[in-house]
This record gives C-alpha cells, structure tokens and sequence, in this order.
C-alpha cells in the first residue's frame, strides 16, 4: 500500500525542486501571493500531519502555534524594532517551548480528549491574542510589521519572498522525510498503531509524542513568522479555531501520513477557491462537493489518488509490454 | 469523471465570459473587496449588492468618460488572508484602477500596504479610524469614525443629566475601537465611567455583566458592539428590569437589530446613526434627502430586503471614485486618487464628504444624527 510513498527518492525530490523553481514563471503574477500563502500552509500542515498522519495524535489547537509565533515575531520586530531574523527565530522558539509546556499534560491523553485538549488551548491563545490589548493590539490587529529582511537584503517583492517560503517548504519537507524514514519515523508508526505494543517493545511512547508535538510545533512556528512578515499586519481572526480546522482539512484531504499529500492538500485547498472565482456565485457550493467527492472516492485523500493512477498506469504499460513483445515475466 | 467534465466546462465558460466583456467595450475596471460570506457578511452582502446595482444605474447612464464601468467583486471571506490574495489578483490579473471596500478592517488594513505599494486608490468601507490615521497617501475610507458616533451619544447623554456611566463593549475589533474613544473623550465630555466591562461577540448571555453594572451607580450603560451581542444585552436588560437608559452604536442601526432583540426589548434605546435608516423623517429641504430617498427605493424593490447603513458605504465608496474619474477626466489610478482628494461637499448616504491631504473620511459630526427606537421603528431626535 505504502510502498509509492515509501520510495518515492531522489528523482521524485528533484521533480519537486523544478515545480518550485518554474511555477513562478510559468503562472502569471497574481498567482505569486497565492502561493505564498499556500507555502505557509504546506508548512503546517507538513508539521501536523508528522503529529497527526504518523504519530497518530490530533490537535485542533494547531493555529495557536502559528499565532504564537506570529505575534512574537511580530511584536518584537515592531515594537521592540529588533531585527527580523531575531524576532522570527524568538517565534520559533516560543512556539517549540510552548509546546513541550503543554505537550507534558495534555500528551498522556488520548483521542477525543487530546483533541478536547488541544482546542482548549487553542481557544486561550485566541482570547489571549484579543485580550492582551497592550501587547497585540488586540482584536483591530498589529499594524506595520516589518518586511523580512536578512543579510542586508529586504525581500520586498513578492517573487522574492516566493522563493524564500518555498526554499524553507523545501528543507523542512527533506527534513521531514528523512525523519520519518528514520527509526524516529518507524517508531511513530508504532505508536499510530498501538501505543502498548510500541511500548513493550522497547519504545519510549511519551519522550517520543513529546518530541513530535514540539517539532510539528516549530513547523508552526515558522509557518507563523514567515506570515507576519509577509502580510505585515497580523490579527486574532487569523489564527482562530477556523485555521486549526483549515490545517486538519488539509492534511486529511492531501492524505495522512504522507509527505506529499500534506504539501498536495494544502496548496489544493489554497488554489481551489482561486480557480472557483470565475463561477462567482456558485464557489462555495462547487468547493464542498469537490471536498465531499474526493473524501468519498478517495479516502485516503489525494495521496491516495495519484497512487491509484501511477499504479493504473503500471498495469497498462505492463500489459502493453506482455501483448507486444511477449516480455513479460511468466509466473 | 463526468463530473470533472462539467467542471472544466464551467471553468472554461467563465473565462470566455469575462475575456469576452473585456475585449468588446473596454470597460473602466474597478475592484470590490467585500465580505459575502463569513462572520462579516452582515456587512458583505449589502455593500456587494449596492456595488452591482450602482455598476448598472451608472452604465444605463452613459458610463464615465464614454466608457462603461466594470466592478469586479472579489469575497474575502471575512479573512484578512483571503483579502490579501484578491488584493493582488485585483491589480495584476483585472488591472483594476481603484479598488472599493473591503469591509473590515482587519482586511483593509492587510491590503494598505499593498495597495500604497502598486499605488491603486482605495476606499474602504470598514470603520476604525486606524484606517486613515495617520494618514495614507492611496487609503481613504466611508464609514463614520466612531469618534464622532461617541461624541453624540456623551453630547445627549449630558444634555440629560447624566454625568456616570457604564461602558460595555464587545471584544472585537469595532468594540475594542470604540472602547478606546469613549475612554479617550470622557474626561473632555465631562463623563465619568464607573463601569468598564467586555463581552465576547459571540456570547449569548451577558446578565452578569449587566448585574454588575447595576450596582455601579452608572445613570447610562453605553453599549457598542455589531450584532448579535447587543441585541442579547437588549433582552438581558429588560429581564433584569434595568431602567436606567441604554445607549448602543451606529454598528446595530439596521432592522435586523430591532427583530433580534425584539420589539419591546428595544423599545427606548438611544444610538447615533446615519440618515440612511430614517430616509422618511430627514427634512425635505436637506441636501441628502432625494439621494437617501432613491436608494432605499431602488435597493428594497430590487432586493426585497430592508436597507441597511453598511450598503451605504459602499454606495458612497463606489460613487465617490466615479464622481473622482469625472471630475480628474482621467481613469487612470494616480490621476483618481488625486482628484478623490479634492472632493469637496460630495453628498452621499453616510453624509457630505470632503477629502483633505490629512483627512481622508472628510465626514464631520453633522454625518450622525440621534435616534430612539420606538414601537419597532426608528425616530429621529432633534
């Protein structure tokens, strides 16, 4: 089943590294700024679907995250004028911290309850971005945040700053694969699977829930920064519960416990909306029968369906090679 | 498959249409931002209704410049985020040559520094007075600073004896704005808050913030917030048998308000409005009576739906960039923004607008009037 996924290599990385470098060239200009959002969006969903798609634990709260990480970012760089790569770096740092302090309670439960947990701590973050007045700005939102800037050189332009989030969705998602290639990754399976078995198999269950929610965290975090600094106001709205559904929509749409399926749903759903625009009024009602149908037919979400059809392909072109050259092998 | 068919059939209509329109007459671009759907939408539907119906009175009239005018409306979804996308799909795709709304003011204040940038004028139909201050040189906005709304009600407030009060204000963007004003403007209006208490805009009983407010000794409860929280303190209060009187915001002026809180709920509250809300009692000799008159008219007939003040704005915005391209005698996006600067005594629903290098709401306190709710209905106070 999972044997695409798997070995989907070197060739398939520098498949991706070629979209990315070509899309902005070959889509027009006003496509730029919906991809970048959708990078955003890849990134964390990438974090969410290690903790979700791999690990097996869900978390509704996953936006408090990205706003943790934003606001940081965002206050320190405005208010406090520090520089931008500081500000982002204090971001992902207090969404990795934030994480591990909330990651000790609330990892010891299980299904509903950890989703219970989550959404309540996303909520908090959501009121405390509202209520924090003197800090946030509160519900009207941070104005004048700073474009990022690193090295001397401010990425003002929006092609610029396409490069810079789909290079960090480029690293992180190597990262990612090679983590969950790892015994790490074999672990986390284990775990999705049983947690007693894992753990009589030798497998330190918490130490390694813990690390995962951290670091889908940190991918939070950075998808959070690069958000401040692209948008250069940020506001409560953005980082509500709605986002954390958005994130989870994501991954199941693209696919669990897969990489490609992560990057796949979101840039999906990012995208989707945009095309929908020419049938005006009727976009809300093509985009949930869209998402209905594939949940329907592809359950294991669009992973799933580009497997189907490289598989589908297989057997024709094995097919093919049996009628015409007699090659195929006999059983 | 076949529904994969249908699709693209759709995808590649609606591209013909739009390609279609644009080749055939060359029409005036201008962009909508508005919040159809989403929280907002209260606001989005009528602005982007008002928008459309104006788009045709102005081309049945001859266009501008001997050119039709094409609005192309874009739905944020109430999302700051979504905002930004079609921001720039505006610009680089439609080549709009001003953009009109969007009506929040988390998204118009994503979208300034973008629009600032590609130098597109923008009016904006949201209502924090961030929005134009300080002052940007391409962001202009409709809607009435709530500096004003709050100057009325303490004016009427004191007119009335009353010196204390209570302020209750919802922990949105519009509440939290107006929290700041009716703080900043006590002291210089003579008011001394005695209470100052919060509720979530989603929040559906607000009795222990009205208790508490009760044994305050406040002489008024100044509330401000958009629907549906207001309405809910409206029924709490009257459950908690609470004379003292009720003030609201300009957010609340439409039916929709009076229907949610109900009828008896309602009956008394005092709140500072546009002239929109009561077209009938303006006196005929003011300058906006027969503007505030035919929208009402041609708005309920075609919509079947009440008016509200939030259509106003974009109805203002929309015609303030039209009266700007026929003054400038030019489309282009500098020469509108130029000319939007110099309105002078432009009269739209929200009221007279003149534009200033430092004020770009150019609306002064005659743009409010007070109102008390009566038997379900609105009557204007002298």
């Amino acid at each position: 089943m999972s044997s695409i996924r798997e070995t989907s290599s070197a060739p398939g990385l520098a498949l991706f590294a070629a979209a990315i470098v070509a899309a902005p060239f070959l889509l027009p200009d006003y496509y730029q700024s919906v991809l970048i959002v959708a990078g955003l969006f890849a990134i964390l969903s990438m974090g969410l679907n290690l903790l979700m798609g791999y690990a097996g634990q869900i978390s509704l709260g996953h936006a408090a995250f990205y706003g943790l990480s934003a606001y940081a970012s965002g206050i320190l760089t405005t208010t406090f004028h520090w520089p931008v790569p500081a500000g982002i770096a204090a971001g992902v740092v207090l969404s990795g911290v934030t994480a591990a302090l909330i990651g000790i309670p609330t990892l010891k439960l299980k299904g509903h309850y950890l989703a219970m947990g989550t959404l309540g701590f996303g909520v908090i973050v959501y009121i405390v971005f509202n209520e924090a007045v003197a800090l946030t700005a509160g519900p009207s939102g941070l104005t004048g945040i700073p474009r990022l800037s690193a090295f001397g050189k401010i990425f003002s332009t929006d092609r610029e700053y396409y490069f810079v989030v789909w290079g960090t969705v480029f690293l992180l998602f190597v990262l990612a694969r090679n983590l969950v290639r790892s015994r790490m990754g074999r672990a986390l399976r284990a775990i999705h699977t049983s947690e007693s078995a894992a753990s009589v198999l030798g497998i330190d269950v918490a130490r390694y829930k813990a690390f995962v929610f951290v670091l889908s965290a940190v991918y939070a975090g950075i998808a959070g920064a690069l958000y401040a600094h692209f948008v250069t106001f940020i506001s409560p709205g953005s980082f509500s519960f709605h986002a954390s559904t958005q994130v989870v929509t994501m991954v199941v749409l693209g696919g669990m416990a897969s990489l490609w399926g992560a990057v796949a749903g979101a840039v999906f759903l990012t995208v989707l909306p945009e095309w929908l625009r020419a049938i005006e009024d009727y976009d809300i009602l093509v985009y949930g029968a869209i998402l209905v149908l594939t949940m329907r037919f592809l359950p294991g979400g669009l992973a799933e369906g580009v497997e189907r059809v490289l598989s589908a392909l297989a057997s024709i072109f094995r097919g093919k090679a049996k009628a015409s050259g007699g090659e195929g092998k006999k059983p | 498959m076949k529904g994969m068919k249908l699709f693209s059939a759709a995808l590649l209509g609606g591209a013909l249409l739009f390609g279609g329109v644009a080749i055939a007459s060359e029409p005036i671009k201008i962009g909508a931002i508005f919040s159809v759907t989403g929280p907002a939408a209260f606001l989005g539907e009528p602005e982007r209704n008002t928008a459309k119906m104006l788009e045709e009175e102005i081309n049945k009239a001859g266009g501008l410049l001997g050119r039709k005018i094409e609005v192309v409306v874009y739905d944020d979804e109430s999302d700051p985020t979504k905002a930004v996308t079609a921001v720039d799909r505006l610009i680089k795709k439609d080549k709009v040559v001003a953009i009109i709304g969007p009506s929040t003011t988390g998204s118009t204040l994503a979208i300034a520094s973008k629009v600032e940038e590609a130098k597109v004028p923008l009016v904006s139909c949201a209502a924090a007075i961030d929005i134009v201050l300080p002052v940007r040189k391409f962001v202009f906005k409709t809607p009435q600073s709530d500096l004003l709304a709050v100057k009325h009600i303490y004016r009427h407030a004191k007119k009335n004896g009353i010196s204390k009060v209570a302020i209750l204000t919802a922990s949105d963007a519009f509440g939290s704005a107006g929290r700041k004003e009716l703080k900043e403007l006590a002291g210089k209006s003579e008011m001394t808050i005695v209470s100052d208490e919060v509720f979530g805009p989603k929040d559906t009983d607000m009795n222990a913030q009205l208790t508490k407010i009760k044994g305050t000794g406040a002489q008024a409860i100044i509330c401000w917030g958009t629907n549906p929280g207001p309405a809910v303190i409206a029924r709490n209060r009257k459950q908690l048998g609470i004379t003292m009187p009720l003030y609201m915001s300009h957010g609340v002026a439409s039916n929709k308000f009076i229907e949610l809180a109900g009828k008896e709920n309602a009956e008394g509250i005092v709140l500072p409005a546009g002239r929109l809300v009561v077209d009938e009692q303006v006196a005929a000799n003011h300058p906006q009576k027969k503007l505030l008159t035919s929208y009402v008219k041609d708005y309920e007939t075609r919509f079947k739906v009440p008016v509200s003040s939030f259509g106003g704005y974009s109805w203002d915005a929309l015609s303030l960039v039209a009266q700007a391209i026929r003054a400038g005698k030019s489309a282009e996006s500098a020469a509108i923004r130029d000319s939007l600067e110099k309105t002078k005594g432009y009269v739209g629903t929200t009221g007279e607008f003149t534009f200033t290098p430092a004020d770009h709401n150019g609306l002064t306190e005659e743009a409010f009037v007070m109102v008390k709710i009566t038997k379900g209905g609105w009557e204007m106070l002298k």
